[in-house]
């Protein structure tokens, strides 16, 4: 059980407190900025057609009470286009079982897709076919953003790929169609295992009335050409018509209910009973400057079952915490940073994932680490090794992964604790968080010395005041794209989080992740090291 | 005191098993008393009967077949071939049945068995009104002026003699079958028709009576008690004015019009009027009591009535007891004899029924009935010691999940408060009955309790008109503006109910409920209450419960207790915390307080599936036998113009056109058998004027 050591009244703890508070206001004006979509004149006029908003139809869609975890709310931000790519999606709970729901956002630009949401629509595709999440889709997109089209017509076609293949695997997917699906959009439904359309609501066709006129001459009507009607009585496009967008959801439930859906992975064994320490101090714990390091087993205290953690070589290897613990009743193995990754930390972490392998237990990666240590005296110890080790491990672990961002994130290090690249199922984010090649000052003071030392060897007097500027210039780039709201607009991670809710949305994922098997990988016994 | 004396010959007999020949709760009261002196008991019962209380209170139970009474209760020879069967030496009738049937007492006794009830002679004189009239007069016990219809009777000469107003009864049978008030001489006819069909169809005999009519008349009642030993006592008064379509609905002893003068007076001429007839046993006779004092022989009715429990408990009397000991030709005992009143006792009758829809029977299944501290057929006794505490007793042939079918009275259960003054009494009474969980069924709970709070009722001011003159009785206790915690609560229990399945399935299901990291939308979920549809939103946000009802927001929300979801509910909203407890039966929430149940259903997520009835449709509002159409296929029709007469729960009901135009369909045919919710026909609408 542990215990904290959190001195509540102290002024660090106020000033984390204070500063996560200020992120979690810009938080809540991203996230409320993404739920306006297209703004309130667009919403009005959508609602005036007796039309939902795509959040609308996932609550009515979802389960009473179901939780919703949104998945990558602020994607393209920082981008032209509106934050949420005009695309909602996420894992919501549909009779019972857990499912990737998605809807497309016609009050922005018509729902069509642009760059970010070509990526972050094949980023849900990718979590629902790697947990075996069934997905149910609302389609209502005006298909691609024309402008941008060289961008996504190439790549798109992975979006249809991934249904068929998705299906393939087992795994079912349902498009619900509350509006235009033209063109290649008219595949969404159509590579779909399950089709619903509203009727004189819904349409699907490879080419619109006005292309039909330009291709043959032919004057066609919409409900003829494509509607609910003539999909569902002719040609069979569609399996269901719902009378309304309400009987929709009615409709989507019953077929996720007949899917018969069993998860493959092991149920949840344990009562999962709330952690001893409340979730609420996290705020005043994780650091505003990430030069201050603070104990993983904080937040680790906040978020397991009972605040139960039973540590894996406690006295070893002490700047990365390692141990087992459970989340929502699963079995999970931890590893958290506590700071600069030694040679010993990396191989205790390579030796722990393997343990984690032999038994079939996910891992969850805590992340704040500036990356593997540095110098002569640990080159000579073989640092390179000892992190190869650790990155190998994490990278062929057979075992599910998640991995929250609560820190920094620099370097190799988010490589070794498992960042996107690594492939975990799932990444959050908290508002604090930073990543980049490394920290802003260490990179602009590397700038300096490259430059003079360039600046020496052709026997180039140093502009002092020129490199200052520099240097200034390259540091203010580097703080600015290492900012967390930058990385979760790029999508680095799946959702910017308050770290009230990490319990809550690590469980979920975890749950989640249980939808496929999960196996660790044994090529070899354990290596100690 | 002649009469019951010549009785000599009687010799003491023992009663050892006793079969009751009815059903419901007179049935489980018998038992009650049986069982505490170690009788053995026997129940028959008809097919809809078979899982009801009472046969399962019974040691053991004999099927006597068939639906309607007819068929069931009233085959006196099925009653008896099962005490027969069973070895039963004594036969109880309860009241109603054939409880006032002579010929089955007879039939009783030529079995060998005991008759628990008096002698067939005397129910015989006094089951004819005519003649028990004239009986009573001869006794000098004052009656009213009336007139008996048989077949041949100048029926309008004789209404000009009894005088108007003037009530229209059945002959035989008593309680309130049959009867009509007839103002003046334009009604007369259809109100004897009615009264003929119904007295035909009830006790098989369409003979009807006619009485002169007091307006607002107390209707006291003497329990009157002898024995074959030649006593005969007068347990004092009960009033039992508080009616509506003649039946009782509150019961009390003593009344508050009745002071110790008369009561001695109405007591002497009810034993004057037992002895009459050489009554033996428990019996009631009736008077109506103007505002001045003149009191007039109404009826007597030779059984137990349903109202007893008053009479035991300011008694201490246990009267089935001494009904079993006056059978088994045993002299009343000195408790009896020498009987006071002490305290103050008043019972109420719950029904399935309506009362903001002309009090219409309601049939269906009882989810659950529950008074707190109430004590089901409790010793008289206990009244009787020596501390002044009060009493709850409930009489009840229901339990939870039990069903009110359309084939017999909907009458629930009675409860009856006994404690030292009236008005206690009255506060008792009603706060339990507040507070009950009644669930399931459409009842006249808030009613009763209107009734017993009602000045004029606390002020003894309970004449026969007094429902009438009180419409606001039928208010339910709890308004629509007062149904929004209550709406809350029952989300807020769902919300509880959920979490806790969710939870023990684990995973998924230990997520924080309606989590939510980009929150949009609160929880919703709709009810339907003062028929409207509304949207309950309510959401906990860390720690924090924000609820809103119909768009409006319930200000300083919060949960009371260490557990995430209490139960009973500790609820806290606009400044009052109560304890709310919430159950659910499919879509019907029921959700108590101390300040009533409130009912509320959920409405359908995805409505649009279910077809409405036909705008215009004629709908039967309750299962029963169509017994007359006055209007064919075809024929235009009035809004508000009588259609139809279903006959149900033993009552008439008249359908009437639910709008102006033409009958185009019609469905039924007289003597059909519908069931609640048919469609008997289609009216369709005229065209509207402009």
């Amino acid at each position: 059980m542990l215990q904290t050591r959190i001195d509540t009244g102290s002024a660090t703890y106020a000033e984390n407190r204070e500063k996560m508070l200020e992120r979690l206001i810009k938080l809540d004006e991203q996230l409320e900025k993404a739920r306006l979509g297209g703004g309130e004149a667009k919403i009005e006029r959508h609602h005036g057609r007796g039309r939902m908003l795509p959040r609308e139809r996932i609550e009515l869609l979802l389960d009473r009470d179901a939780p919703f975890l949104e998945l990558a709310p602020l994607a393209a931000y920082g981008s032209e286009y509106e934050v949420g790519a005009s695309f909602v999606a996420g894992i919501g709970v549909v009779e019972g079982v857990e499912c990737m729901i998605s809807a497309s956002d016609p009050t922005v630009r018509g729902g069509t897709s642009n760059p970010y949401t070509l990526r972050k629509s094949l980023r849900m595709q990718e979590i629902a076919r790697v947990n075996r999440l069934p997905t149910v889709g609302f389609v209502e997109s005006g298909g691609a953003d024309l402008p941008r089209q060289k961008e996504i017509f190439v790549p798109g076609g992975a979006t249809f790929r991934n249904l068929t293949q998705a299906s393939a695997a087992g795994v079912p997917t349902v498009a619900l169609v509350t509006g235009n699906s033209t063109a290649g959009g008219a595949y969404l439904p159509g590579m779909s295992d399950y089709t619903v359309m509203v009727k004189e609501q819904g349409l699907i066709f490879l080419g619109g009335p006005p292309l039909v006129k330009m291709a043959t001459g032919e004057e066609a009507e919409e409900e003829a050409l494509g509607g609910a009607e003539m999909h569902s009585r002719t040609s069979g496009v569609s399996e269901f018509m719902a009378a309304d967008e309400v009987d929709l959801c009615r409709i989507g439930r019953e077929i996720v209910r007949n899917l018969n859906w069993r998860k493959r992975g092991p149920e949840s064994r344990g009562a999962g009973e709330e952690p001893l320490h409340d979730p609420e101090e996290l705020l005043g714990i994780a650091s505003h400057d990430l030069r201050i390091p603070f104990d993983a087993r904080e937040v680790i205290a906040r978020l397991v079952d009972g605040s139960r953690f039973d540590e894996f070589k406690p006295s070893y290897g002490t700047q990365l915490v390692t141990g087992w613990a459970e989340l929502f009743g699963y079995p999970v193995g931890i590893l958290a940073n506590n700071g600069v990754l030694f040679n010993e930390d990396a191989e205790k972490a390579a030796h722990f994932i393997q343990l984690a392998d032999q038994v079939d237990t996910p891992l969850l990666f805590l992340q704040n680490t500036t990356g593997y240590i540095v110098g002569t005296d640990y080159e000579r110890r073989g640092i390179v090794k000892a992190g190869a080790k650790m990155i190998n491990a994490v990278a062929n672990t057979g075992v599910p992964k998640l991995t929250l961002m609560m820190g920094g994130s620099y370097g190799a290090g988010n490589y070794g604790m498992c960042g996107r690249s690594f492939e975990p199922r799932f990444v959050f984010a908290w508002p604090n968080y930073k990543t980049a090649v490394m920290g802003p000052k260490q990179l602009a003071g590397v700038m300096e010395i490259v430059m003079r030392g360039g600046a020496e060897r052709r026997g180039i007097e140093v502009d002092e005041e020129q490199l200052a500027a520099a240097k200034q210039a390259v540091e203010e780039q580097i703080e600015s794209e290492s900012d967390a709201f930058v990385s979760s607009g790029e999508m680095w991670d799946d959702g910017m989080i308050d770290p009230r809710d990490t319990r809550a949305v690590l469980g979920i994922a975890l749950a989640a992740a249980h939808g496929a098997e999960v196996r660790g990988s044994r090529q070899f016994g354990v290596f100690r090291m | 005191m002649g009469v019951s004396a010549s009785n000599t010959e009687t010799a003491r007999r023992t009663i050892s098993r006793v079969l009751v020949a009815n059903r419901g709760e007179i049935a489980r009261r018998v038992f009650a008393t049986c069982e505490s002196l170690g009788i053995a008991t026997v129940a028959v019962y008809s097919e809809p009967d078979a899982e009801a209380p009472f046969v399962l209170d019974a040691d053991e139970a004999v099927p006597l077949g068939g639906v309607a009474p007819a068929e069931s209760y009233l085959r006196a020879e099925a009653v008896i071939e099962a005490a027969v069967r069973t070895g039963a030496d004594a036969i109880h009738p309860g009241y109603g049945f054939l409880a006032e049937n002579a010929a089955f007492a007879r039939a009783v006794q030529a079995a060998g068995l005991i008759w628990i009830g008096p002698p067939p002679d005397a129910i015989e004189a006094m089951g004819s009104k005519v003649r028990a009239r004239s009986m009573m007069e001869q006794a000098g016990v004052p009656v009213l002026p009336g007139a008996e219809l048989s077949s041949g009777s100048d029926t309008s000469a004789e209404a000009e003699r009894v005088g108007f107003p003037l009530l229209v009864k059945a002959s035989a049978g008593g309680g309130g079958k049959g009867m009509r008030v007839v103002g003046e001489a334009s009604g007369l006819a259809p109100a004897v028709e009615g009264a003929q069909r119904e007295a035909l169809g009830a006790f098989g005999d369409d003979t009807v009576f006619l009485e002169r009519y007091l307006e607002h008349p107390r209707h006291i009642e003497i329990q009157v008690f002898a024995d074959s030993h030649g006593n005969v006592v007068s347990l004092g008064e009960r009033e039992c004015s508080i009616q509506r379509r003649h039946q009782k609905v509150v019961e009390e002893s003593p009344s508050p019009a009745v002071d110790p003068e008369l009561r001695e007076r109405i007591g002497a001429a009810a034993v004057a009027a037992a002895e009459a007839v050489g009554y033996e046993g428990a019996g009631t006779v009736e008077f109506l009591l103007g505002d001045d004092g003149e009191f007039f022989f109404l009826e007597m009715n030779t059984r137990l009535q349903v109202e007893h429990p008053v009479t035991e408990l300011v008694t201490g009397l246990d009267l089935v007891r001494l009904q079993l000991q006056v059978a088994a030709g045993g002299e009343l005992p000195p408790a009896a004899r020498q009987a006071t009143l002490r305290g103050h006792a008043i019972e109420v009758r719950l029904y399935a029924e309506d009362p903001a829809a002309d009090f219409l029977p309601q049939t269906g299944v009882i989810g659950s009935i529950h008074l707190d501290g109430a004590v089901p057929f409790c010793p008289p006794s206990a009244s009787r010691g020596e501390d002044e505490g009060a009493i709850l007793r409930l009489d009840s042939g229901i339990e939870d999940g039990s069903v009110v079918s359309p084939h017999y009275d909907p009458m629930l259960a009675k409860v009856i408060a006994w404690a030292p003054s009236r008005e206690h009494a009255a506060t008792l009474l009603a706060s339990a009955l507040r507070a009950a969980e009644l669930h399931g069924l459409i009842n006249n709970r808030d009613f009763l309790v209107r009734t017993l709070g009602h000045p004029a009722f606390l002020a003894g001011e309970t004449d026969t008109g007094f429902i009438g003159r009180h419409p606001e009785l039928s208010e339910p206790l709890l308004g629509v503006a007062d149904l929004p915690v209550y709406a809350v609560a029952a989300a807020l229990a769902g919300m509880g109910h959920r979490g806790r399945e969710q939870r023990a399935t684990g995973g998924i299901g230990l997520a924080p409920s309606g989590f939510r990291n980009n929150p949009s939308a609160p929880q919703r979920v709709e009810m339907i209450f003062g028929g409207e549809r509304r949207e309950i939103a309510y959401g906990l946000s860390r720690g924090e419960i924000e609820a809103s009802v119909g768009g409006e927001a319930l200000e300083g929300v919060v949960l009371h207790d260490e557990a995430p979801y209490p139960w009973p509910l500790d609820l806290e909203a606009d400044g009052v915390r109560r304890r709310y407890t919430v159950a659910t039966y499919g879509d019907d929430i029921y959700v108590n307080s101390p300040r009533g149940q409130a009912h509320l259903q959920l409405a359908p997520r995805y409505p649009g599936s279910e077809e409405a009835a036909a705008e215009g449709a004629l709908v039967a509002p309750m299962p029963g036998k169509v017994i007359k159409l006055m209007v064919g296929a075809g024929d235009p029709v009035e809004a508000g113009q009588p259609v139809a007469v279903l006959e149900a729960m033993k009552m008439e009901h008249e359908l009437t056109a639910p709008a102006t135009g033409v009958l185009t369909e019609l469905r039924v045919e007289v003597d059909q058998q519908v069931d609640s919710g048919a469609v008997l026909g289609v009216i369709e609408a005229a065209e509207p004027a402009d």
